[in-house]
This record gives C-alpha cells, sequence and structure tokens, in this order.
C-alpha cells in the first residue's frame, strides 16, 4: 500500500531523516518506533506532503507521490492526525469532522451525516454537538481521529494518539484502533507506548537519529540489541545480557 | 439551505425595506444609504477576515477599484451606468485574486497579511492621486443625470433599496458560508491551516476564492457609493477610512456571522450621528468613539454585539 | 543629469532623514522583537510626542532638544502605562487581537488630537531651521545635522542598555523564550511594559529631533508609520541593527526617489519596497526568525 524509499531529509546542516524505508501492506497496522528526536514525525511529514524530502520517494498504492500537495494525497486516501491536536476552536465536534468528511460528500447534509456516524464510531457519540474547545485531552485526540477517518482514507498515519492518555484512557482507544483497521483501513502509526505497539502492530520499523535500525515483529524488535542501544544507550544491551535481563523492560522504556 | 436558514435573513430585509417607507426625511435617508454602504463593505470584509480569518487593513483597494471603475467608465469610455457598476466588482474581484495570490503565494497572514494589504491600498490611493484617467487630485464628478439607464433616481428611496437588494445578497452569500462545504473549509483553514489541509482542504484556493467573493462584494459597495454621490477622489476611494470602516462593522456586530457586518454598521453609524450631535462641530470625536468600541469589544465582547446575545441566552438556558 | 553635488546633497540629507526613521522603526522593531507583535498605534504615539515638543515650545518657549528631558519619561510611562493595562488586558494573548487594539488605540488618539487641534498644520515659531554648516562646497542644515547624531546616539545607547543592563538582560530573556524567563522569575508583563515603555521613548527623542525642522498635524504620525514598518520589514523584524541600516537606506532611496519622481510619486516607492521584501523575503534583510 505504501512504500517509503531512501527518504532523505535535511533541514539545513542537520540530517533529520536519513536514507530510512519503509513498507506498509495492505490491512495491516504497522508501528514506527524510536526515541524523541529520531525524526518519526519528519518522515510523517514527508508521507503527507508537509515536508518536501531531500531525496527519496513515497509511493502509494504504486504511484509516485512525492511531490503531491498534502490535500492531493487525502484526496488518494492518505490520512493523518498531528501529534499536537488542534481542533477547529469555532466548530462543534460534528462539525469539525465534517471538515473531513466534505472530501467524499460535498453535500453538507451527507457531510453532517457521515460525520455523525464516524463520530460515533470513535466513541464521541454524546458530545457531538459540543463545541471541540470543550473536549478533554482524550476526546481531543478522538476527535482528530475522527476528522481523519471521516476523509474515508485507504492509509491512515496516527501520530501518537495516545500520547497524554491515562492507561484506562488507552485500554478505551486500542478498540477503537483495532476496529479501523478492521474497517479496511490500513494503518501506519507512530507510538511511544511499547504495550500499545506490542498489542496492536504486525510489524515495527525503529528509527533512531534518522536511520532505520530494525524492523520486524515486535517481540523480535525489542530483542534486537540495535534497538535496545538506541534507546539506552551505547553497550546497553551488553550490560543488559550480562544482568539476565529481557526485553520486557525495555518494553516499559 | 433550508427554509429555516434563510427567514432571519428575509425579516430583516424586510423591515429594512419597509424603513424608507415610514416618511423619513431626506438626511435620514441619506444615512441610512451611507450606513447600507458600509454595511456592504464590512459583509465583504466579513468573509476574508471573519470566516477566513485573513484580516485585511486594505479593503479601500477594492472599494476604490469598484467605485473608480463605474465613475472612469461612464465618465471616460461612455458606458452605461448598470455595465459600469458590473465592470467594477469584476476589476475589484481581479485586483482582490492579484494581491490574494501574491500574498498568500508568499505564505503571509496574520500581521503581515495586514500591513501588505494597506500597502497596497496606498499605492492606490497615491496612483489615483496622481493619475490623469482618475482625474488626479480633483477627482471625479458624475454628471446629475437621473434615469434608469444612469442608475440615479430623483426618489432616493429607490436606491436606498437597489443598495439593500446588494446587502441582500451579500447577507445570502454568508449565510451560504455557514452551510456549506466552502464554508466549513474556510473556516477551517482559518482555525488551523496545516490541519485543513491533511483532510483535504486546498488551503491556497479557499483563500483565494474567498479575498475574491470578499473583493467583489466590497468593490460592489464602492460602486455603489460613487452613484449615490456622484463624486470621487482618491482620499475617499482608497483611503484607510473605509478600510477601517469595513473591519470595524463586522468586528463590533459579530465577526464571522452572517449578520455581524449589518448590526454593527447600524450600531456604529447610529452611535456616530449621536456622538456627532453630542458634540457640536468638533471634528473627529465619532472615530474616537468607534476606536474606543473597537477596543471595548475586542476586550469585553469578542464575539461582538451578536454573541452578547448568544451569551445571555447560553447563561440563561444554563441557568434554567 | 543632476550634477554630483546634487545628488551628493541628496544622498547625506537622505541619511540624515534616514538616521530619524532608523530611530522611528527602532522603538517599532524592539516591541516587535520582544512582545512579537505589531504596534500600529505607533504612529500615532509619535504624533502625540511631536504635540507635546510643539506644545512645550509654544506654550512655555522650551526648547525642543531641552524638551528631551520631560517628554522622554513620559512617553516612556505612558507607553509602559498602555501595555501594561490596555493593550496587554485587552489582547487576550491573541496576535489579530493586538493588531485590532492597537488600531483601535491609533484611531483614538489620532482624532482625539484632531478634536483638539483641528487638521491645522503646526511648526516651531524658531529660526533655528534655517540654520546651516559649511562642509567644503555642501550645505547641511544644523538641525538635522543633529538628528542624525543624536538618532545615532540614541540608537547605541538602546543596544548598550540591552546588552550591559540587567533590565536589558531580562528583556532579551524575554523576547528568547517567554515561557523559561518566566520560570527564572521575571515578571515577563513588567518586561512587556518596560519594552513598550522604551519603544514610546524612542517616538519621544525622535519627535524632538524632528519637531525644529518638521511640522505636525494630526495625521503626521500616520506618513512616517508606513515608512517605519517598511524598514522594519527591510531591516527584519527585531532587529536592532536591521533597524539603523533600513533607516538609513530608506532614507536615501526616499530622497532620490523624490529627486527623480517628485513627492508624491516618491512615496511609492517606498510602497513598492515594502511589498517586494513582505512577498519575497519576510524575514528582512537581517532578519533571523521565520
Amino acid at each position: 500500500m505504501l512504500a517509503v524509499d531512501s527518504l532523505t531529509k535535511r533541514f539545513q546542516g542537520l540530517v533529520a531523516v536519513n536514507q530510512a524505508s519503509l513498507t506498509v501492506p495492505a490491512g495491516s497496522i504497522t508501528g514506527l518506533i524510536g526515541p524523541n528526536g529520531a525524526g518519526k514525525t519528519t518522515l510523517f511529514g514527508m508521507i503527507s506532503g508537509f515536508l518536501a524530502p531531500s531525496e527519496g520517494r513515497v509511493l502509494f498504492e504504486g504511484q509516485d507521490v512525492t511531490g503531491e500537495a498534502p490535500h492531493l494525497r487525502a484526496r488518494r486516501g492518505i490520512a493523518r492526525t498531528f501529534q499536537i491536536v488542534q481542533p477547529f476552536a469555532g466548530l462543534t465536534v460534528a462539525e469539525n469532522i465534517a471538515v473531513g468528511a466534505y472530501l467524499r460528500h460535498p453535500r453538507r447534509a451527507d457531510a453532517v451525516a457521515k460525520a455523525r456516524e464516524v463520530g460515533t464510531r470513535v466513541g464521541l457519540g454524546d458530545q457531538l454537538d459540543k463545541p471541540a474547545a470543550d473536549l478533554t485531552v482524550a476526546g481531543r485526540k478522538r476527535l482528530e481521529v475522527a476528522r481523519a477517518l471521516a476523509t474515508e482514507p485507504r492509509l491512515l498515519l496516527l501520530d501518537e494518539v495516545l500520547a497524554g492518555l491515562n492507561p484506562s484512557e488507552i485500554r478505551d482507544i486500542l478498540p477503537v484502533v483495532r476496529a479501523i483497521r478492521d474497517g479496511g483501513v490500513t494503518i501506519l502509526m507512530i507510538e511511544h507506548i511499547m504495550q500499545a505497539v506490542m498489542t496492536l502492530c504486525e510489524e515495527v520499523y525503529v528509527l533512531a537519529e534518522g536511520r532505520m535500525v530494525a524492523s520486524g515483529p515486535p517481540r523480535q524488535v525489542c530483542a534486537d540489541p540495535q534497538v535496545i542501544e538506541a534507546y539506552l544507550g551505547k553497550g546497553a544491551a551488553a550490560r543488559m545480557t550480562a544482568q539476565g535481563s529481557t526485553s520486557d523492560e525495555v518494553a516499559h522504556a | 439551505m433550508n427554509a429555516r436558514d434563510l427567514l432571519p435573513l428575509g425579516i430583516a430585509l424586510a423591515l429594512l425595506a419597509a424603513l424608507p417607507f415610514l416618511g423619513l426625511s431626506g438626511s435620514v435617508l441619506n444615512f441610512l444609504v451611507t450606513t447600507l454602504i458600509i454595511a456592504l463593505a464590512g459583509l465583504g470584509w466579513n468573509v476574508l477576515g471573519g470566516f477566513g480569518g485573513q484580516y485585511s487593513f486594505g479593503h479601500a483597494a477594492f472599494f476604490g477599484t469598484g467605485a473608480y471603475a463605474t465613475a472612469v467608465l461612464q465618465l471616460k469610455f461612455g458606458w452605461n451606468a448598470w455595465g459600469a457598476l458590473a465592470a467594477g466588482i469584476g476589476l475589484g474581484t481581479l485586483v482582490g485574486l492579484a494581491i490574494g495570490y501574491l500574498s498568500f503565494r508568499a505564505g503571509l497572514r496574520g500581521s503581515y497579511f495586514a500591513l501588505v494589504t494597506l500597502a497596497f491600498a496606498e499605492v492606490f490611493r497615491i496612483l489615483a492621486n496622481t493619475a490623469d484617467i482618475t482625474g488626479g487630485a480633483a477627482g471625479l464628478l458624475l454628471k446629475l443625470q437621473p434615469g434608469f439607464a444612469t442608475l440615479q433616481f430623483s426618489d432616493r428611496r429607490v436606491f436606498y433599496l437597489l443598495v439593500l437588494a446588494f446587502v441582500g445578497l451579500a447577507l445570502l452569500a454568508s449565510r451560504w458560508l455557514e452551510r456549506s462545504r466552502f464554508g466549513a473549509h474556510l473556516i477551517a483553514v482559518r482555525e488551523n491551516e496545516e490541519a485543513a489541509r491533511a483532510l483535504g482542504v486546498d488551503a491556497l484556493s479557499v483563500k483565494l476564492r474567498a479575498i475574491a467573493l470578499s473583493a467583489a462584494i466590497t468593490a460592489a459597495a464602492g460602486g455603489l457609493y460613487v452613484q449615490y454621490f456622484l463624486y470621487l477622489d482618491a482620499g475617499v476611494a482608497y483611503g484607510t477610512w473605509i478600510s477601517v470602516e469595513a473591519l470595524l462593522a463586522p468586528i463590533v456586530g459579530g465577526i464571522g456571522t452572517a449578520f455581524g457586518p449589518l448590526v454593527g454598521a447600524l450600531a456604529l453609524q447610529g452611535l456616530g450621528e449621536v456622538t456627532k450631535h453630542l458634540a457640536g462641530g468638533i471634528p473627529g470625536v465619532d472615530l474616537v468613539v468607534f476606536g474606543a468600541c473597537l477596543i471595548a469589544v475586542i476586550a469585553f465582547a469578542p464575539q461582538g454585539l451578536l454573541g452578547l446575545r448568544v451569551a445571555r441566552r447560553r447563561r440563561a438556558a444554563a441557568g434554567a | 543629469m543632476y550634477a554630483p553635488q546634487i545628488l551628493i546633497e541628496a544622498a547625506l540629507n537622505g541619511l540624515m532623514t534616514g538616521a530619524v526613521y532608523a530611530l522611528i522603526a527602532l522603538g517599532l522593531t524592539l516591541v516587535y522583537g520582544v512582545l512579537h507583535i505589531i504596534n500600529f498605534a505607533h504612529g500615532a504615539l509619535l504624533t502625540v510626542a511631536m504635540f507635546a515638543v510643539w506644545g512645550a515650545f509654544a506654550l512655555f518657549h522650551v526648547d525642543p532638544y531641552l524638551a528631551m528631558l520631560g517628554i522622554v519619561p513620559l512617553m516612556f510611562g505612558a507607553g509602559y502605562a498602555l501595555q501594561r493595562f490596555v493593550i496587554g488586558p485587552a489582547s487576550h494573548g491573541s496576535d489579530n487581537n493586538v493588531l485590532l487594539v492597537t488600531l483601535g488605540l491609533s484611531i483614538v488618539l489620532e482624532n482625539a488630537l484632531l478634536a483638539l487641534f483641528r487638521s491645522d498644520t503646526r511648526a516651531l515659531d524658531s529660526d533655528a531651521a534655517l540654520q546651516v554648516v559649511e562642509l567644503g562646497p555642501l550645505l547641511l542644515s544644523t538641525p538635522r545635522l543633529i538628528g542624525f547624531v543624536a538618532a545615532l546616539a540614541v540608537t547605541g545607547l538602546l543596544w548598550l542598555l540591552l546588552e550591559r543592563t540587567d533590565t536589558g538582560r531580562a528583556i532579551r530573556a524575554v523576547a528568547r523564550e517567554k515561557l523559561g524567563a518566566r520560570l527564572v522569575g521575571i515578571e515577563v508583563d513588567h518586561v512587556y511594559a518596560v519594552t513598550f515603555g522604551l519603544g514610546c521613548a524612542c517616538l519621544a527623542v525622535a519627535a524632538c529631533l524632528l519637531m525644529p525642522t518638521y511640522y505636525v498635524n494630526p495625521r503626521s504620525g500616520a506618513a512616517f508609520v508606513l515608512v517605519a514598518f517598511t524598514i522594519v520589514v527591510l531591516g527584519g523584524m527585531g532587529s536592532i541593527a536591521g533597524a539603523l541600516v533600513g533607516g538609513l537606506v530608506i532614507g536615501v532611496v526616499e530622497s532620490f526617489s523624490g529627486l527623480l519622481l517628485g513627492d508624491s510619486l516618491g512615496q511609492i516607492g517606498i510602497f513598492l519596497i515594502f511589498i517586494l521584501v513582505l512577498l519575497v523575503r519576510p524575514t528582512g534583510l537581517f532578519g533571523a526568525r521565520a
């Protein structure tokens, strides 16, 4: 569905993403993890069209979309959420979602109906007519997902939708994410909460200092010494093996 | 849009249409025509500034272009007044598109956009003040020639109704913004351009269409202004006064609402008349009041006069 | 073509006017650099200061240069109070609101002056304006030369204040990182108001330097404000060196375009520079911040 081919992004002297490649098979939930500052959000920016890569290509369903503007990619079926959620403040929850729904439903009545349906699906059913500014953080995260979902994407890019939520809120939202995939939407998600990555993702990519250092099923990736070093510093893997620790500790990092 | 969306609009227009037949004096009619023209300019500003969040300090550029084109095409090219007015609206729209294309392409927003629009308006003012075709500093005088083709009416009430018809169209357009995909896109771009683009909104195109509509409405106000007063110079057409009036009306009335500019223009112009009356012949006092109103509204009633009503209703509902 | 002497004189005149422009722009750029707001009332505040200079002279025969001692602190206080008690609280932290509040303020000030003094133009009734200094074959107006030197001196002083004093360090800290400054105990609202006061103090100095050769009416400041905006944009929003260089450049450009195109069209040159810089390089020639 999505193939990222040796993407590089340089900001003046700094190389934020360096020759990163990944593929997201249709129907999967794929994770993208890595320590803070690894370049995950930059990579997302290039996939969704907000940042122009210095080198490399982005292929969506076999077509090269590298130079395409974000709104054109949205029309193709790529939707994304933002790490920092910012609802359209002047609008109600339903109207917020309708902005996304208008992409496939030009008529107001259809767009609003679609928006209410999507809103209910992500668990905002009883808050649809509230001003979006009144939502809690957890509500805003759901709204962010609902807005993106309302564009009826085939690929959904989730940027840390779980960050800032408490454990019970996370527990509540995990089935929502899974249900989206079961509804036929492929998902690529950036996530810090390892527990969630372990339960949701079939395949995980690890980005560290701009480079893709590992990929594979979550269990396997977590045991990878390179990944442990990326998170905990040089020599950490060796120390941990010496102490007889398992990758479980990393999973909680 | 359905009948319920249009009902308040119909009632407001019917009431305003009945006004001149209550035996008002000529000076009151003059006041009403001026107020409606300012409301129209404000309705134009509100499309871009209110719904779109792009605050222009230079709507005089569109007002003046509409006014000058309407006058010049009649005086120097012998056009029929209706055609000249239509062309004025068209030219104003083009100026809007040009300014919008240059500024939005360059990514200007906020203060930068306000300043660049102001500078454009000033360039137009200086040019109009020196060019021959605009009559230079002496300005232009339309010949008094009442008649349908010349768009001048010996009965002021007819002109009042004509301006009201334009206000009605602009209100309809604003109502449509509140109820349509384009309006939702515009508001989304105002609130968060990046998020809107991620949802498939072509932000540049949305802003360009908004400034075109905005400029067209304000240009119509300019064309009507010169048809009514039959005189124009650079200070009137491209002066800061109209840029300021065009933004004051919606902000005081209720920014980003269909009726805000109309309510704001009526309230401000009414207040201005009262102040002028109380202050005798002292110049500038009405504008001191306007400036103070602007500050007070932003400090205490960011949603304008209409917002006060909504806030009270909400409080009442919460109390019940 | 023009004789070299005329061109040199035009250039020198431009530099001398430009230095005072730079001073006006300095106040604007300082406020922008720290508060990140555009003070639309800057021109109207300049008019107020110019009227104060005129009033001091007309009523009490105070020499305009001497008047600086009183008007500069007064304008500083007025600026401090305006930011602390009007602009700050009224704007609820939104940049668009600041723009509108300061626009409202400029409308109030300009028209209050209009109501008080009518639209008549007033100048200092003094022959100091006509004194000249001979510099080889060139004749330079004494008050404008004083203006030039004093404007440069004030720019230097302001720079010293920002670099070498605790107040200056607090201002720079707030400009860099508002939250961080608050965390280390800097009272941000106070620093904002002080900065705004300093901006107004610059205007007071400019008014005292301008009045001996210039005139004032309620719209005088408006003529300067767009020029000042142009300078600030050209020099880079928030850059002091940029304001100085930008002011001098604009002074010379205006002087030459006035010579070549006449006064009213000459103004267009400035607006076109303004628009072009905004469209092509909004960070200005010296600006680093996006």
